[in-house]
């Protein structure tokens, strides 16, 4: 099937493109850092915080994440050329989704430790945790992938694309937090549970409407 | 997308169309019937009409901004036409755009590749996708071909211009031979394959097209060099303006082509 | 084995084109609603009576509601124009999406004005993160986000497709960022804006609402005129169907 192709070209190029994710790796480190600034040395408002500001810091990598996995497409017109083959548009955008997720999902578990230093907020329930970053970074991924897709067509993407991507997933960013805010501090009503579904349902909402709606947005 | 559509579209969304549509003709390669397309105000491709004969080779001539970059691209669906039809061998452009995608194969301005991997992988990229053997031991004797074995693990981002027309040129090749007889690729768009290139990469894209006749592919070829590309076609068309003024056969297009004397004179080799 | 010859199709048919629309209508519409608003707004300004534990700010509901059932509509109407216009192409759709968008937002904004008005005298701040409100206000930034994209794409078939998809994109994500917001502020049990309505107060909030959406039908057709011939001045005109300009020439 065309989507195990087009995922070993993403892996080939993500694997190329390594040193990009450790520059961005940087930029969410100092974006966290700096969120602490705001708060100052107080370490109980620190923790209460620390989960806010690391999807906060992982939403704004991301748009860097994905412009970039766009701007090797467009570059050259590879895209272009590889839906000429034909390939189908629903396996290039899973693929590219996928690939996106994943490279989230590597960022926000390379996140957390600095997280636990900066502001003293550990966990000891790690799967819970890199649960809730899989997630989350899919439902960053998904609607992400379209409008990078489509704003990587325009001069203008650096500002478009945070500006139609972030209020889209406002739901990701409250129940990621959420999950993450009630495994870090504690559960004790179990409510992290109904989080992780709300995210659950949004993930399978968004991959599937917007593979449905990429090929709109590609061809011409 | 805007334009007209027929009645029986099923979702645009998902885009698949109706079943086939029956080859009306079975000599025909390309079948365009008042093709246009607008960018904005203008029209870059008004009405254009014409057939081509499988196994032809057409010329395909005309100033800059006369179209000819836009009607190849609509031919071979990158682009949709906003009004009018056309056939590849039989097959809709608007409703079997996926099934048309099989059968043609675009070499354009830009090589459509992946600058940050090699030459091998990103031919294997495009082999995985067509369902072939896509290892480096595989793409080995493509690259062969256009002569790149040497290079064959370097980034693009270090081709020259000529290097670049040859992978572009070894892909085209991949597409033709993508599946047993007659179900690869088999109408070719040529847009511009001599630009930038050295007197040993004008003899290789001489040479690649005659291999493209005697696989008997129907070959369109936009060029701006007429006298030259009047020896190697067997049919002309002139395009100016977005419309089709001229066609006929290829060795009549520098005498009687219209406007192609005034194309001639122009700086033309 | 050569050759270029006439081509024998049914005739290609013809692209869509902008349409100029004239004609009365819209401004019926706005008159009648306007009209019929100005009455609901005077019977529940001065008819009906105050509401016993918030007095006289409850009788903001008289627009707030119906600015929320219109804005509702207007975004609800831009779905429906961007599936009719992925399908079928016609220029009028992308100018009534264009035209439901924007309304869809003003209105959004409104609702957030409103609210911020309400939530002051009532709970001492600017803004109560109540689900309504604080959905209103995403709605807001997305739909906006959209206008902003037109504005930034120049290719009018660009523009409208790429409009259409981010607009069904944004408009499904309403009810779940309003799950999600309302689930996020039932731990902190926060009320919410508007109460029961009893019959009394029936009367001019139906009116209100009643003229609200007649109003709106009235503006977005107008804005949708603006709309088309805007499109009519920057896609090229249509050509004349000539028949086969290339024929044969032998």
């Amino acid at each position: 099937m065309q989507l195990a192709a087009t995922l070993r070209k993403e892996i080939l190029l993500q694997w190329r493109t390594r040193s990009q994710i450790a520059a961005v790796f940087i930029f969410g480190a100092t974006s966290l850092l700096l969120f602490s600034f705001s708060i100052g040395p107080n370490s109980e408002a620190l923790r209460l915080y620390a989960p806010g500001f690391l999807w906060l810091g992982l939403l704004l990598s991301s748009t860097l994440t994905l412009s970039e996995s766009f701007h090797l497409e467009m570059e050259e017109r590879a895209l272009e050329g590889l839906l000429l083959l034909p390939a189908s548009d629903r396996s290039l955008y899973y693929g590219k989704a996928i690939a996106n997720a994943f490279q989230l999902t590597l960022l926000g578990i390379a996140l957390i430790p600095v997280m636990v230093v900066l502001y003293d907020a550990g966990t000891t329930r790690i799967p819970a945790m890199i649960g809730v970053i899989i997630l989350g970074a899919a439902g960053l991924s998904a609607p992400g992938t379209l409008y990078t897709a489509m704003t990587s067509q325009l001069r203008s993407q650096q500002t478009l694309l945070p500006l139609l991507l972030f209020p889209l997933v406002v739901p990701v960013l409250l129940a990621a937090v959420k999950a993450t805010s009630l495994i870090i501090l504690g559960d004790p009503m179990g409510q992290a549970r109904s989080w992780i579904i709300l995210l659950i349902a949004f993930d399978a909402i968004y991959w599937s409407l917007c593979g449905l709606l990429f090929g709109r947005v590609v061809e011409d | 997308m805007r334009g007209s559509r027929p009645a029986s579209r099923s979702s645009p969304i998902e885009g698949r169309r109706k079943p086939l549509s029956v080859a009306n003709d079975s000599s025909a390669a390309i079948e365009a019937f008042e093709l246009s397309r607008r960018y904005g105000r203008r029209w870059a491709l008004a009405n254009v009409s014409f057939r081509v004969e499988r196994g032809s080779s057409v010329l395909l001539a005309g100033r800059n901004g006369s179209g000819k970059s836009t009607l190849l691209r609509v031919l071979s669906t990158a682009i949709r036409a906003d009004r009018g039809t056309a056939r590849i061998e039989g097959l809709d452009l608007r409703a079997d755009r996926y099934e048309v995608r099989k059968k043609i194969a675009l070499l354009g301005h830009h090589t459509n590749t992946y600058d940050a991997l090699s030459a091998w992988q990103n031919l294997a990229i495009s082999a995985s996708l067509l369902g072939m053997p896509a290892s480096r031991s595989a793409m080995m004797p493509l690259l062969e071909e256009v002569g790149l074995a040497e290079r064959a693990d370097d980034a693009i981002v270090g081709f020259s211009a000529g290097m670049r027309k040859r992978i572009s040129i070894a892909r085209v090749l991949l597409q033709i031979e993508a599946a047993p007889e007659s179900a690869g690729a088999s109408v070719i768009f040529l847009d511009e394959p001599y630009n930038q290139l050295d007197p040993p990469g004008f003899r290789f894209v001489d040479q690649m097209f005659k291999r493209l006749k005697e696989k008997g592919a129907t070959v369109v070829m936009a060029t701006h060099l007429i006298e030259h590309g009047a020896k190697i076609c067997d049919v002309g068309m002139v395009l100016e303006g977005g419309r089709l003024i001229w066609s006929g056969p290829a060795a009549d297009l520098p005498m009687r082509g219209g406007i192609a004397p005034a194309l001639l004179t122009e700086g033309v080799a | 084995m050569t050759g270029i010859s006439e081509v024998s199709f049914a005739a290609a048919e013809t692209e869509d084109q902008p349409r100029i629309r004239r004609g009365p209508l819209p401004y019926i519409l706005l008159a009648v609603g306007t009209l019929v608003i100005l009455t609901g707004a005077w019977i529940g300004l001065f008819v009906a009576p105050a509401e016993t534990f918030q007095g006289n700010t409850q009788r903001i509901m008289y627009i707030h509601v119906p600015t929320a059932w219109a804005a509702m509509l207007a975004l609800m109407f831009a779905f429906v124009s961007s599936f009719a216009y992925l399908f079928n192409g016609k220029w009028a759709w992308d100018a009534r999406l264009e035209a439901s968008i924007e309304i869809g937002t003003l209105l959004a904004l409104l609702l957030c004005i409103q609210g911020s008005i309400w939530a002051k005298p009532t709970w001492g701040v600017w803004w109560d993160w109540d689900p309504r409100l604080t959905t209103s206000a995403v709605m807001v930034f997305a739909f906006a986000g959209i206008l902003a994209l037109r504005k930034f794409v120049e290719e009018p078939g660009r523009r409208a497709t790429w409009s259409a998809v981010a607009t069904i994109v944004a408009f499904i994500d309403v009810p779940v960022v309003y799950f999600s917001v309302n689930w996020w502020n039932s731990l902190h049990q926060t009320q919410s804006t508007v109460g029961n309505i009893a019959p009394a107060f029936r009367v001019p909030l139906y009116t209100s609402a009643i003229g609200f959406v007649i109003l709106l039908t009235g503006l977005i057709m107008l804005r949708a005129r603006t709309s088309e011939i805007r499109l009519s001045e920057e896609i090229a005109p249509p050509l004349e169907p000539v028949a086969s300009v290339g024929g044969i020439r032998s």
